[in-house]
């Protein structure tokens, strides 16, 4: 273990850049598995247009996008592009892949952001209450708040969402992610286009177009955002139990600490850990929910255009958006572990 | 999670005492008490419920899941809940639903047992290369996005278009590809705490096997965590095989009934203010999820033995220390001690920490550990590895419940 | 004195009574029906005084003491009273019982690793036992904080203050506990099994320093134990406790020499006491003496390799030992020292770094398939933790036969009827084969482990701390039984043990074992009358005798020496 300040800097510092190499085999096997499965199936040329254009000019195309090569060849030429930079061109309307990250990425990355805050105003406090009132009626009606909406797809929330608060209700709008006007504005009239939009309606100075645009991301960031509340209902509320009843709490009980400092200073600190630990996970699990999100409410992210290629079966498209996935997915479960390891004193390096 | 912390009396399925009645799931429901009970009972209903209809969907439903009548009919006489865009009885499709989904579940299920359970015991067994690289690669996997990564298989199995039991199987294969992961986790985790339990130890000092260990001694102990993680699967596989559905990757309307696919039409209705096509499958959806659930939370509650309050029955050690007693003293003779403990109102060690016989630690020093060593001396790699798979539960302090993939990991 | 037991009460001082407990019941709400753990108590505290609550596992004193505090879980009703001076502790609540927990009664747990909470530094928690209590500011409290550190003798307390519990030893933990229950000065002090978890020798600076600690503050103290060692060395006043009701009590002496309830008659008579002289039947017959090796270990050395690059740990460094049949060879030493790995080794279950291993003729190291297995055959292992080491899905009769099984020996019909033969040798009924290990007492499993360890009829068997989780009472008939079966089958046996008590009891040679080596080996009447390492010596003299004539000369002794120093 380590003795002082600088054996413990130096064991994490080995630790951290251990991990951060590791993400090199996450990353290959992901995009390993992504490619190979993908063209299981024949190239994607035929799946794409195979009816609708002539045998020969698919032959052709295929020829000229190296389709018809060895399949280790193009699985090598595409991790060389990828390592590039270049995901491939989108076979429908020829769009770079890259591109399509990069303006459609922001949108998915202020949806989970909107969700993630709803998870952890909602989930937090409603796990902790339900730990403390362990088996009272607040604890149970906590509990089938979250298995309720655990149980409920994403996709079924979003349209009931919708129904009640747009339709019925007239409250909020009922898609995209801002009215079809103020989107003009928002994309052309800033000078740095950041595609996050509540970045770029602050830019514009516009009350009234902030307004639409917080008003646009109020339900998808409801629908996508009490899912995950409720895993961390349940995480906080199982954690807290358990440090509840462990001994170094009692020890503080029996030092006379009073009962919410005892809960809030060494119970409640200890009994987040693990929720932060699984916050790789959750993200991982929020863009799954985003796909589905972004397609009911129409929210022009990277999951809505993976299910429009996916409609068209444009398989270049959708081989690149979830290898970019995976980039994410692997970047972020190493940042949650880094975080992890400076809060936490005791991870074993 | 070492398989000796839980009650072998509690764990439904298995052996158990010869003399007492052998039925699992009632020994089940027996040992569960007020709330848990409940929701066991609520949760079984349900599951049984739909069942029912899945099983006799021809006879409950008014018309087959692939007639066409006039579109988006309301609710009437004819059509108790209405008709869809496409001109189907919402009601049929729904009790059709149920076929789909439980056939999807039970394959899905059964396919991930078979695959991850015997691969997470050999791989945690076993240890070394394999171990290493499996784990790479089920935490890759596991990581990713279930729905997308249940997405890409479903494109390959089902060649990107779908036919009638191929739409099924490709469901259940790719949730299958989701689900491996998680039980290879489990099962390997499992293993890895339960191979440095004396029993196993005692196994191999008697000179058994490897096969004989890992399929005779720690199987059966691991597969304690595995109920609570089917329960888990079941209604995730329901909510992965509605998400591929609703993004048009699941079964075509014509081979067979699927609450996804129909939601996924009914997003246009909703503009229209037509609920009755979204909301009855979405319901449908929820009420099966909320079932399996139930009967999940409260399996995970009788077998989590930090949230329970044991009791009412003696123990045998107290008897022990009575019958040492009185075999030195004769007591019993004389009434001072008595020698039955009375029925009911025992005097029993509680299951709490404090209360545990002491036990030399042999390992208890950090600073001093040599003996501590074994069994988690893995090198860098399988040190990061290790920690990394006990992501959600902190391995060593068990904070989190780390049988508990939800904790971890949730639906679409 | 004393309300209920023998009522004989010298009274050691004329004072009121600090603390006066009357008729506590303590009864647990369970999913079945409520456990009475606690069945009317009653006992007094005098100013300055060390109250010994003695019992075994499920005997209520922990939970007896702990009611006073009001520490128990929401599911327990308690009852009776218990008056700390004029102030009523049964019902108190909220700030009222805030106020008197850590500033009156203060308490000390038994495993230090877990009271303290991990992700605070100790000197963090330290001021926080100030902090509620005293009106001071943070830097007055830090200050405090290392002042009590360096006063229960921790080394540099100034940096040790930012240290986080995992980065200190057991002792160490447990001293910032006692550090942490000192701090407000309190009246009385709840030692809660304060040296169950830590090794004999950290074992005896606790206490010496607990004795320290109340010679100076005068503080009264409870002190919950099982160890009638501890006992003899630290009260003035004892309470046995059993089954819930404190059965006898009055002073330490009387106690010891004359108990009066049968159960502190049979308790004490089952204290195995080292240096005391054994009966003859303990001893290896003399015909005996002598006779062939079965385990020899030559030149042999473990490694476990540290983590991220960390140098590797020695867990055993060149040891050579060997093992006659008919013999008990006490293999001890303190945690850390490599004596598990050793007795691990030596039945092939923990892998070498180098060295030879000899099991009968058989170098288990290299052997291989057929030759391995067939040494196994003759070699058996029995376990610490009786409850972990039978398979839960078997039942007890597989569990025994499962050797033979594996070693393709005899049928179902005739290993069924060994498996009874043995559980009539290891004294259980017969019809016991058709249990599950469960349904078994500890000290029965134990035993059930024992006739597993022997079904094939090994020569050579390692016992692994077989009754360190067993309760007192229960030891010393798992270990009659144990050497009667010895003696009778005649195995050559490592017994691996901490308990110097129980080593004097059964042992024929003893090897001590320090940080991987072996330090002193030779006959028992050698080792532990006549120690010629003093590693050794320590080791002996830190052991607390269950007598408190004697524990209060060698405590006189040991001050005069450290006057001296």
């Amino acid at each position: 273990m380590a003795k002082g300040g600088t054996s413990r800097g130096w064991a994490l510092a080995k630790y951290l850049s251990l991990r951060l190499v590791l993400i090199i085999p996450t990353v290959l096997i992901l995009v390993t598995v992504v490619f190979f499965f993908m063209r299981v199936i024949g190239d994607p040329i035929t799946a794409a247009q195979g009816g609708r254009l002539p045998p020969e000019e698919i032959e052709a195309r295929k020829q000229a996008a190296g389709f018809n090569d060895p399949i280790l060849v193009q699985y090598g030429r595409f991790l060389a592009n990828m390592l590039r930079g270049d995901f491939g061109r989108t076979l429908t309307d020829n769009q770079a892949v890259s591109d399509i990250l990069l303006t459609k990425g922001p949108a998915t990355v202020e949806l989970v952001f909107w969700a993630l805050i709803v998870a952890f105003a909602v989930g937090i406090p409603l796990g902790r209450l339900a730990a403390r009132k362990y088996n009272k009626g607040a604890d149970i009606a906590i509990r089938s708040f979250a298995v309720l909406f655990y149980a409920a797809p994403v996709f079924f929330v979003a349209l009931l969402l919708k129904l009640v608060f747009s339709i019925w209700l007239g409250w909020l709008p009922i898609s995209g992610r801002a009215s079809a006007g103020n989107q003009t504005l928002l994309e052309t009239g800033v000078q740095t286009n950041t595609h996050i939009y509540i970045l770029n309606a602050i830019q514009y100075g516009d009350g009234a177009v902030l307004v639409d645009v917080l008003q646009h991301a109020i339900l998808p960031a409801l629908a996508l955002g009490l899912l995950t509340a409720g895993v961390f209902i349940r995480l906080t509320r199982i954690n807290l139990l358990q440090t509840l009843r462990a001994d170094y709490v009692t020890a503080a009980r029996a030092r006379g600490v009073a009962e919410g400092k005892v809960v809030s200073k060494h119970a409640f600190r200890n009994a987040l850990i693990p929720v932060v630990t699984v916050m790789g996970m959750q993200i991982a699990m929020m863009l799954g929910g985003a796909i589905l999100t972004e397609t009911t409410f129409e929210w022009q992210g990277l999951g809505y255009w993976l299910s429009q290629y996916l409609l068209k079966r444009d398989f270049v498209a959708v081989q690149g958006i979830t290898t970019a996935i995976a980039v994410v997915v692997a970047v972020a479960s190493f940042l949650i572990d880094a975080i992890n390891a400076l809060v936490d004193p005791r991870v074993r390096y | 999670m070492s398989a000796s912390t839980l009650d072998p009396t509690d764990l439904g399925p298995g052996p158990r005492s010869r003399k007492k009645l052998r039925v699992p799931g009632l020994a089940l429901i027996q040992s569960t008490h007020g709330l848990q009970r409940g929701m066991l009972l609520t949760g079984i209903v349900i599951v049984a419920l739909f069942l029912l209809v899945a099983l006799f969907a021809p006879l409950i439903a008014p018309y087959e899941f692939n007639q066409i009548f006039t579109a988006q009919l309301p609710m009437s006489g004819d059509h108790p809940l209405g008709t869809t865009v496409g001109g189907f009885d919402v009601w049929s499709r729904i009790v059709f639903g149920a076929r789909t989904a439980v056939e999807v579940i039970v394959l899905a299920v059964a396919l991930s047992i078979v695959v991850g359970v015997p691969l997470g015991v050999v791989s945690g067994y076993v240890s070394g290369l394999l171990d290493r690289v499996l784990v790479l690669v089920m935490d890759a996997l596991y990581a990713f996005p279930s729905l997308l990564l249940a997405i890409v298989v479903s494109i390959m199995v089902s060649q990107g278009r779908s036919g009638a039991m191929t739409g099924i199987l490709a469901a259940a294969v790719s949730i299958t590809v989701v689900f491996v992961p998680q039980y290879f986790r489990v099962t390997r985790n499992a293993t890895l705490a339960a191979k440095v339990e004396p029993y196993v130890d005692a196994a191999r000092v008697a000179g058994a096997r490897p096969g004989r260990i890992m399929f005779g001694h720690i199987l059966p102990n691991v597969s304690q965590s595995i109920p609570v993680l089917m329960t888990l699967n079941a209604s995730e596989s329901i909510l992965t095989l509605a998400g591929l559905g609703f993004l048009g990757f699941g079964i075509e309307p014509n081979s067979a009934a699927e609450w996804g696919y129909d939601l996924n039409k009914a997003r246009s209705d909703i503009a229209n203010g037509i609920w009755w096509t979204a909301v009855f499958p979405g319901l449908a959806i929820v009420l099966i999820v909320v079932g399996v659930t139930l009967i999940g939370e409260s399996l995970n509650d009788v077998l989590n033995p930090l949230l329970r309050t044991r009791g009412g029955t003696t123990t045998a050690d107290e008897d022990e220390v009575a019958q040492a007693v009185a075999a030195k003293t004769e007591l019993v003779a004389e009434g001072t001690l008595p020698a039955e403990v009375e029925a009911n109102t025992s005097v029993v060690p509680v299951a709490e920490p404090w209360m545990t016989p002491p036990v030399e630690e042999d390992s208890s020093g950090a600073d001093e550990g040599h003996d501590g060593g074994q069994g988690q001396t893995g090198d860098s790699l399988s040190s990061w590895s290790d920690g990394s798979v006990g992501r959600e539960s902190l391995g060593d302090n068990h904070l989190a419940d780390p049988n508990d993939p939800r904790c971890g990991k949730g639906s679409v | 004195m004393t309300a209920t037991g023998s009522g004989d009460s010298p009274g050691l001082t004329s004072t009121a009574p600090l603390l006066s407990v009357e008729d506590v019941h303590v009864a647990f709400r369970t999913d079945g029906a409520p456990v009475l753990a606690v069945r009317g108590i009653s006992y007094e505290l005098n100013p300055g005084e060390v109250l010994a609550i003695v019992g075994e596992s499920g005997s209520g004193k922990t939970v007896g003491s702990r009611a006073i505090m009001g520490l128990l879980p929401p599911t327990a009703t308690i009852t009776g009273s218990a008056r700390l001076d004029q102030t009523q502790l049964i019902g108190l609540r909220g700030e009222a019982m805030r106020q008197v927990r850590g500033d009156r009664i203060a308490m000390i747990f038994q495993e230090p690793s877990t009271a303290l909470d991990p992700v605070r530094t100790v000197g963090w928690q330290v001021c926080e036992a100030l902090l509620v209590h005293r009106k001071m500011t943070r830097a007055q409290a830090r200050a405090r904080a290392i002042e009590l550190l360096d006063l229960v003798g921790i080394p540099d307390p100034a940096q040790r203050v930012d240290s986080y519990p995992h980065q200190l030893s057991g002792g160490q933990k447990q001293r910032a506990m006692i550090a942490m229950a000192i701090s407000c000065d309190p009246e009385v002090i709840i030692a809660d099994e304060p040296t169950t978890a830590l090794d004999v020798t950290v074992q005896a600076q606790i206490l010496d320093l607990l004795h320290d600690l109340k010679d100076r503050l005068g503080t009264a103290i409870i002190l919950i134990t099982h160890n009638m060692g501890v006992v003899a060395d630290m009260a003035d006043r004892v309470a046995v406790m059993y089954r819930g009701e404190l059965v006898e009590s009055g002073p330490v002496r009387d106690i010891f020499e004359r108990p009066q309830h049968p159960y502190t008659k049979h308790l004490l008579a089952a204290v195995p006491y080292l240096g005391r002289p054994r009966p003859a039947s303990m001893d290896t017959p003399a015909e005996h003496v002598g006779a062939d090796i079965v385990m020899s270990v030559h030149d042999l050395c473990v490694d476990f390799p540290g983590r991220l690059g960390a140098e590797a740990v020695h867990a055993v460094k060149d040891v050579d030992v060997e093992v006659r049949a008919h013999e008990i060879l006490a293999l001890v030493g303190e945690s850390g020292s490599g004596k598990t790995t050793l007795g691990r080794c030596a039945v092939g279950l923990q892998p070498v770094t180098s060295g030879a291993v000899r099991v009968l003729g058989t170098d288990i190291v290299t052997a291989k398939g057929k030759a391995l297995r067939e040494a196994r055959r003759k070699m058996g292992f029995v376990f610490q933790d009786p409850a972990a080491s039978l398979n839960p899905r078997m039942t007890v009769g597989d569990c025994i036969a499962e050797p033979m099984l594996i070693h393709g020996m005899g049928t179902k019909q005739s290993r069924l009827e060994r498996a009874k033969e043995l559980l009539d040798a290891v004294e259980l009924p017969i019809d016991y084969v058709e249990r599950y290990p469960h349904e078994l007492s500890g000290g029965q499993r134990q035993r059930v482990s024992l006739a597993r360890a022997l079904v094939t009829g090994p020569e050579f068997v390692v016992a692994d701390e077989p009754t360190s989780a067993l309760d007192v009472s229960v030891q010393a008939r798992v270990l009659e039984v144990f050497v009667r079966l010895q003696h009778s089958m005649g195995f050559g046996c490592l017994f691996v043990t901490h308990d110097l008590a129980v080593v004097d009891l059964l042992a024929d040679r003893i090897a001590v074992m320090h940080r991987g080596e072996i330090v002193e080996l030779g006959s028992r009447e050698q080792v532990l009358r006549h120690p010629r390492q003093e590693y050794t010596a320590e080791l002996i003299a830190a052991v607390p005798l269950p007598d408190a004539a004697e524990q209060a000369k060698r405590r006189t002794i040991r001050r005069a020496a450290h006057l001296k120093a």
